[in-house]
């Protein structure tokens, strides 16, 4: 194992979270909050931690599967115990443990809050944590290898690592041009957002940190009452476009950008989403149309909620634990769904989804007709066995964690709903459940072991599941 | 430079290496999903799975706006159509791996008619090589430049050689020979030599030299005196075929033992001269009754490495003169000096590094273009001869006035058919072949030489 490549990397991540951490530090000043402190000491921790590991550069570049996962998967969690820093030290957050919960959300683009009173925090503290969401979407390594000179030939396993579904592809031969084309989408994209949020009537300061939540399917919002505080139709619908236009993925952006915009719509993980979108917002609409009495606004806000879900955001305009049965019980489906691969987004990803329903399905043809040859394909392409047999065994550490999760959570006095729909909030990225995490709940409430084990299913969900687990295994820290 | 590689074998790996690391954008497409996954966890390239022939595959690769289409598939025939449709797509340049004699015979009408730009035959290039070290046996390695007017030939130093201990611009006064040492591996390390360095026994020295000059060169170093007139291959395969019709037209005596007896039949067929023995080589009693020992050069050329290796072994045992093992791993070469076993040819690197000096003459901009390309020590150290077309920056004055980069040698300078060991006060003309070798990053141009 390349341990000094390991180390640093750590370290240059690290680096590049304090020049981060510039952002919010120039927040404080412009508004002159006592924050700049607790900002200052923090980047000051971070480059002296990240200065240490400069005393070890790597004898070679060679790396593999391994310390791509272990890179990935330690350097989440070092991102997450510094970045909670600032939040601890300025005693907006009074405890270590929901700093680190409120940070470890932002960076999962999960949105799960554990704070009272959103709007009495500091604005240089709400644009961290927002802040943390854009950061997280797009991920911290695609980053690195986007600004950092040659990070090796073999940095491919750092993206397949923290870029989410079930096979990575590169837009172009070259890993770096690859991230730096991921990020000025990405960032072009947010500038877009922002200036719409802003012609459409919101602040400045709400719409930038509206779209760093929204760009990172994150879900933070700056108003106790989400995006329906508002009250501007406008910036629903044009949240909602951008919640989902942020779950597709991104390399359909570049195809658009070379021209083949034509091609986009052969790709059948897009085509899959859509169609689930449709439906959702079909069958939801119908089903709260008797509450609402206007079409209108039924449709809107079913859209709104529908893509809040899927896109594994978090935001809300209205409070769906209120709305009937089938409307909450098809949104809890949906989080499991999540968005595309290769987006920003969380959940299991339609790419999975797909390819498991396809093997179920020919698995009942085959029942019936054994002797058929009926192969699975995905993509135009013949699904290879490691393929399928890496989705299923994902699909069933997956339910391992979410069954080990519940029970733990089992030891705080709340309902099952509760229990199931926080695990299921967390592990898929999105932030409100049903009960008393929903939409107008909070997260504060539970225990610290509950806390703990929700932290970590947000961290395995964002990178699903495998970075995370392999720092549990053994096998992974032996020499050979 | 934008680069498809079709088929990614032994060749088609190194290539991805070189060429990767030279930091051009290398797309891969590969019929086997496991080979395009090891190539772009391990190097910085893009890979797709399909038929290289197909159309869709090509254009889905970026044909359309490649610079260049490499087909190194298994067959000959395959590498023709890619190249044919990538040309029909739109690259600007193709090179294909043909192996075939069959085809040899064809290359001026296939560069002209199937739109292929560089062909290269791996197997033919290997026999070359190894007819180069039959003719000068004390080389481990012999390449040329300038169409043959120069040699880059590596050498051991023996421990009772005269060169243990001598200073290196000593080497011409003292031997009476003209020769110049252009790169030395000591050890592990390797460098580009200055006057004031030492060779000691136990180096390996580059250095190059006219034909006559090497002669006599390895005359005053005291071995051979005979021609190898001799020799043994064993393994019958296409290195075999061009090498036997190479060493029969110099007037050596060829014997070739191949197992497969349609293959015998082949070959006596068409090499009349060669004796064919049907039957294994490493079979010690038909190795004896073939009066094995008393050969001049052994060359194992079966198509498995360990064969090659324990006949090698066996040929070093039985004091035969020359032994040539061909190699198709890598992998191995360290472990191979080890047991004695110096020339060592492998295939798949005189492939590369032809494919790399056409696209590396692609790439070059004004000063001067590059023609040949070797690379030694394992990669370490690159040979490169410049073809100066016109007045650039390095023709404008004496060498001692340029501001050469480190770690960089010029080795020669050919003009017409002279060849001068540049000194200070030498200047390069317009028409000169100049030969450089470097540790440092690549030189695409003669200008590159410069800081």
């Amino acid at each position: 194992m390349n341990v000094r490549y390991i180390i640093n990397m750590l370290g240059k991540l690290l680096f590049i979270e304090a020049l981060l951490m510039l952002a919010p530090f120039i927040v404080a000043i412009i508004y002159g909050e006592n924050t700049i402190i607790a900002f200052g000491i923090s980047m000051a921790i971070l480059l002296m931690v990240g200065g240490v590991s400069l005393l070890f550069p790597p004898k070679n570049n060679t790396i593999r599967a391994r310390e791509g996962l272990l890179i990935t998967g330690l350097a989440w969690i070092l991102m997450s115990l510094f970045g909670a820093l600032p939040l601890w030290l300025s005693h907006e957050i009074p405890h270590y443990l929901d700093a680190l919960f409120e940070v470890v959300s932002g960076f999962t683009t999960t949105g799960a809050s554990v704070v009272l009173d959103v709007e009495a925090m500091s604005y240089s503290c709400l644009f961290w944590r927002s802040f943390t969401h854009f950061i997280g979407g797009m991920g911290v390594l695609v980053f690195a290898l986007a600004i950092l000179p040659a990070t090796g030939t073999q940095s491919m396993h750092l993206m397949r690592a923290e870029v989410p579904g079930p096979s990575v592809g590169k837009l172009v031969a070259k890993i770096r041009l690859t991230a730096r084309l991921l990020y000025v989408i990405y960032v072009v994209m947010t500038m877009i957002l922002f200036l719409l949020l802003m012609i459409g009537g919101m602040p400045v300061y709400d719409s930038l940190v509206t779209s760093f939540a929204t760009a990172g399917t994150g879900g933070f919002s700056v108003k106790a009452a989400s995006i329906a505080a508002y009250a501007n139709p406008y910036a629903e619908v044009v949240i909602t476009i951008f919640m989902l236009l942020y779950s597709v993925n991104f390399n359909l952006y570049y195809l658009i950008l070379i021209g083949k915009a034509g091609s986009i719509f052969k790709n059948e993980e897009l085509r899959w989403f859509l169609a689930i979108v449709a439906s959702a917002i079909t069958a939801v609409t119908i089903n709260i149309y008797p509450l609402y009495q206007n079409f209108w606004h039924a449709l809107r806000d079913s859209s709104f909620q529908v893509a809040t879900i899927l896109s594994t955001t978090g935001f809300a305009t209205a409070n769906y634990d209120l709305w009937p049965n089938f409307a909450r019980t098809l949104l809890v489906i949906l989080m499991f769904l999540g968005a595309c691969s290769g987006s920003t987004g969380g959940g299991i990803k339609i790419a999975r989804v797909a390819v498991i329903f396809k093997t179920a399905v020919n698995q009942v043809r085959k029942q019936l007709f054994p002797r058929t040859v009926v192969p699975v394909k995905f993509e135009g392409k013949l699904l290879g066995d490691q393929m399928q047999s890496g989705i299923t065994s994902y699909m069933f550490a997956y339910i391992a964690v979410v069954i080990f999760s519940i029970l733990l959570l089992s030891f705080d006095a709340f309902s099952l709903t509760t229990n199931f729909t926080a695990v299921a909030a967390c592990i898929n990225n999105i932030g409100p459940g049903l009960d008393v995490v929903g939409p107008t709940g909070n997260y504060a409430a539970f225990s610290p072991l509950s806390k703990i084990v929700l932290i970590f299913d947000m961290l395995a969900g964002r990178l699903e599941l495998f970075p995370i687990l392999v720092l549990f295994a053994p096998v992974a820290w032996k020499k050979n | 430079m934008r680069i498809v590689i079709i088929g990614v074998g032994k060749v088609g790996m190194t290539l991805t290496e070189y060429l990767s690391a030279e930091g051009n954008d290398v797309t891969l497409i590969d019929t086997d999903q496991e080979i395009i996954d090891n190539a772009v966890n391990s190097f910085d390239v893009n890979g797709i799975m399909g038929n290289g022939v197909n159309f869709s595959v090509q254009q889905e690769a970026g044909v359309a706006h490649a610079d260049v289409v490499i087909a190194t598939t298994y067959s000959d025939e395959i590498n023709m159509l890619c190249c044919l449709v990538a040309k029909k797509i739109g690259v600007r340049h193709t090179v294909a791996r043909i192996r075939d004699p069959e085809y040899s015979r064809q290359f001026s009408f296939m560069l002209g008619e199937m739109g292929l730009d560089m062909i290269v035959n791996p197997e033919l290039e290997t026999a070359r090589e190894i007819s180069r070290l039959l003719r000068y046996p004390y080389a481990i390695r012999i390449d040329t430049f300038a169409k043959g007017k120069v040699d880059l030939a590596e050498m051991k130093i023996a421990p009772d050689s005269p060169l243990d201990g001598m200073q290196i611009s000593d080497i011409q006064r003292k031997l009476q020979v003209r020769i110049l040492v252009c790169a030395v591996q000591h050890g592990d390390t390797v460098y580009i030599p200055r006057g004031d360095n030492v060779l000691y026994a136990g180096d390996h020295i580059h250095f190059t030299a006219s034909h006559r000059d090497l002669n006599a060169f390895f005359r005053k170093m005291g071995a051979f005196h005979h021609k190898l007139k001799n020799v043994f291959i064993v393994g019958g395969g296409r290195i075999a075929y061009y090498l036997a019709r190479q060493l029969i037209d110099l007037g050596m005596n060829v014997k070739i033992v191949e197992k497969d007896e349609a293959r015998c039949k082949f070959l006596k067929e068409s090499l009349p001269k060669a004796q064919i023995v049907l039957g294994d080589g490493t079979d010690q009693t038909l190795l004896a009754e073939e009066n094995f020992a008393d050969t001049d050069a052994s060359i194992a050329a079966t198509g498995i490495d360990e064969e090659n290796i324990i006949l090698s072994i066996f040929a070093i045992q039985q004091r035969i003169d020359k032994v040539i093992t061909k190699i198709s791993k890598t992998t191995l070469t360290d472990l191979l000096e080890a047991v004695g076993l110096d020339s060592v040819v492998t295939p798949k690197l005189f492939t590369a590094n032809l494919i790399l000096s056409y696209i590396r003459a692609l790439q070059s901009t004004a000063g001067g273009s590059v023609q040949t390309l070797y690379k030694l020590v394992e990669n370490q150290v690159e040979a490169l001869e410049f073809h100066v077309e016109k007045e650039s920056a390095v023709t404008a004055k004496p060498l001692r006035d340029l501001n050469l980069k480190k770690d960089l040698l010029i080795c020669c300078i050919i003009r017409k058919s002279n060849i001068i060991f540049p000194g200070g006060d030498d200047v390069i003309q317009p028409g000169d072949n100049v030969i450089v070798t470097t540790t440092s990053e690549k030189l695409t141009d003669l200008e590159d030489i410069l800081k």
